[in-house]
């Protein structure tokens, strides 16, 4: 029997303004949600178990706050719910993947499924990252995998095209859209998920080696030119060629 | 002080030129460059690697991983004989993938999409780009390069160049290559992208936008809203939040409102044109150059245009 881990991450809603207050990102008035891809990779992880067998572990790591999105997954189906508790502060790439690839070890994964990118970061390191950590291969931005007791198959983006990939367990699978519209809860799963219990992972506190100075908002781009009307197209091409130089 | 390590892009043992960019990044954290070349013959394209201006020394890496991508087998051969110091890449998507591997392997810190770099001061965009966070450096990190923002490095260099060879386990196998079902250019690889969005009415009108596509050498994208409505869109055209996100030097919009996170995926674009018959549209904020039109108007008259001025 497999033990399935996905990785989900709570992110600021994708539709929130983010404001710059004393020169850090202001997130105390933001909407939380689970991380777009991250709803993919529950949704492949659950396809996983239903055509092999297995456990699914949902792990995330954060403040308390992120208990909602573990609830929430746990509504949809998965067997446990998992998180490393840190408080609010930056923590950097290498802390995180540190302590997720521990957290992974004791959990037995022996295969797990992430988001591509989380929203909020937009970097797509966690899942190579922690694939590193542990020894394991991985592979990113998989479109659809054909599930086998101890390898996949995988569809993946390549220059070329679609690369049709083989890899055996255990390995790390960064999710993108593709395998279907993940799955809503019904009313008996969310009844359940209210009294599920959340497991406080134990893991070693790792210190990364950058701290952030603060953010700021991007530089306002000079207001561009309108025109109105169809006729105006050769004048925008002409700008295009010499003040833009771009084509 | 320390040594700055580049690890060059090289698709099929041929250099790309965005690697002029990330030498030019790396100037600014140091000047004991050296550089790696990957590739399964690397030579040529470390001949020219060794020509940028700035570069003390040239790595060719031979090894025979590098014929398709597996990060595992290629993170093994580069992090074997890497030098100790902080290593630019990239920010292409294999860039990053690798860079993540490569950094856990070095014990560094990963920093993604890196747009500014002053001192030990590092500028990468979060929340997609709607705002910027500045890292500070207490130790080696490994970073990708945004392209497009730094100024490509000069040629005029005669930098020394080492072969080394190793030979790394390949971890995944490539069953077989699904081509694309067009020869066309991907929006992730693209210096040009028309997209189209719902406004485009059909999925048949999307021709229009293939026939400018061809005669700019562009790739065609979409809004999710297009990719949603239609199946002849595939998903692989969508740029956005849930999509890809580009960065090219020209990003044009036709039938696309300017959904947030539409904007998400392409804000950063050099320069972006609008074409959309509701002038109140809010990719109109966010164009360069907007024009305010239905697109059946339009397009031909940019078709033409741009056939008189490119042939
Ligand atoms: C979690 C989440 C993730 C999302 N991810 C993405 C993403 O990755 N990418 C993305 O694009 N969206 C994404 N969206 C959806 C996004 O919110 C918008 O719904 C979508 O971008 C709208 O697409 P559109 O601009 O093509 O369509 P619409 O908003 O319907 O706009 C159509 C536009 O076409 C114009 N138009 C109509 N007819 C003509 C004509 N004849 N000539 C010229 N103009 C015309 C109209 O004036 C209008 O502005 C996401 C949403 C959510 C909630
Ligand atoms: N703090 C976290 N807790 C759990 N999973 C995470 C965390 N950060 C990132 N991930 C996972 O890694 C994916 C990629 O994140 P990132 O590398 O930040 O783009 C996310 O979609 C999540 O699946």
């Amino acid at each position: 029997m497999v033990e399935i881990v996905v990785l989900i991450k709570q992110v600021p809603d994708t539709n929130a303004k983010i404001e710059i207050k004393d020169g850090k990102a202001d997130l105390s008035m933001i909407k939380w949600i689970t991380s777009p891809y991250d709803e993919y990779a529950l949704e492949i992880a659950l396809q996983h178990k239903e055509a092999i067998g297995g456990t699914v572990t949902a792990l995330t790591l954060g403040p308390a706050r992120c208990d909602k999105i573990l609830k929430d997954a746990k509504a949809l189906g998965v067997d446990n719910i998992a998180r490393i508790d840190v408080d609010e502060d930056y923590l950097d790439s290498f802390s995180v993947q540190s302590m997720l690839a521990q957290a992974c070890k004791s959990l037995g994964a022996g295969m797990i499924y992430c988001g591509k990118a989380a929203a909020d970061t937009n970097a797509g390191s966690t899942g190579p990252g922690v694939a590193e950590k542990l020894g394991w291969p991985s592979i990113a931005n998989v479109t659809h995998v054909d599930f086998g007791e101890s390898s996949l198959e995988l569809m993946q983006p390549s220059s070329e095209g679609q690369a049709k990939m083989e890899v055996n367990l255990p390995v790390v699978v960064t999710c993108d859209k593709g395998m279907g519209e993940p799955r809503r809860a019904n009313v008996k799963g969310i009844m359940m998920a209210k009294r599920a219990i959340v497991d406080l992972m134990d893991v070693e506190n790792v210190e990364g080696n950058t701290s952030v100075l603060g953010h700021a908002s991007p530089p306002a781009k000079p207001p561009g030119k309108s025109f109105e009307g169809s006729e105006h197209v050769p004048t925008v091409v002409k700008l295009l060629r010499d003040e833009a130089n771009v084509i | 002080m320390s040594e700055i390590i580049i690890l060059a892009e090289v698709i099929n043992n041929t250099l790309k030129e965005s690697t002029a960019e990330i030498v030019s990044a790396a100037s600014s954290l140091g000047d004991s460059l050296t550089l790696i070349v990957p590739g399964t013959s690397p030579e040529s394209a470390a001949g020219i690697a060794s020509t940028y201006e700035g570069i003390r020394s040239v790595i060719a890496l031979q090894d025979d991983c590098f014929a398709n991508f597996d990060s595992a087998a290629w993170c093994e051969a580069i992090s074997s004989i890497a030098p100790e110091g902080h290593l630019l890449t990239s920010s292409s998507a294999i860039g990053k993938e690798l860079a993540a591997r490569l950094a856990v392997s070095r014990n560094s810190t990963i920093i993604q999409d890196v747009i500014k770099i002053d001192g030990q001061n590092i500028t990468h965009p979060i929340y997609s780009g709607k705002a910027h966070q500045t890292v500070v450096l207490n130790g080696p990190s490994v970073m990708t390069i945004r392209s497009n923002i730094f100024k490509p490095t000069g040629k005029g260099g005669n930098a020394s160049i080492s072969n080394v060879n190793t030979s790394s386990n390949l971890r995944a196998s490539l069953k077989e290559m699904v081509a694309k079902a067009s020869e066309r250019l991907d929006v992730s690889e693209a210096d040009i992208i028309i997209s189209g969005g719902r406004g485009m009415g059909s999925p048949s009108n999307f021709d229009k936008l293939y026939g400018i596509a061809d005669k700019l050498g562009a790739a065609v994208g979409a809004s999710r809203a297009a990719v949603d409505t239609w199946d002849e869109i595939p998903h692989s055209m969508q740029v956005g939040q849930t999509g890809k996100t580009v960065n090219p030097s020209l990003y044009i919009a036709v039938g696309i409102s300017g959904a947030i996170q539409h904007l998400a995926g392409m804000r950063t674009s050099k320069y972006i044109v609008a074409i959309n018959k509701d002038g109140t549209a809010p990719i109109f904020r966010h164009a360069d150059y907007g024009i305010i039109a239905t697109w059946e108007e339009a397009l031909p008259i940019l078709e033409q245009e741009l056939g008189a001025l490119l042939g």
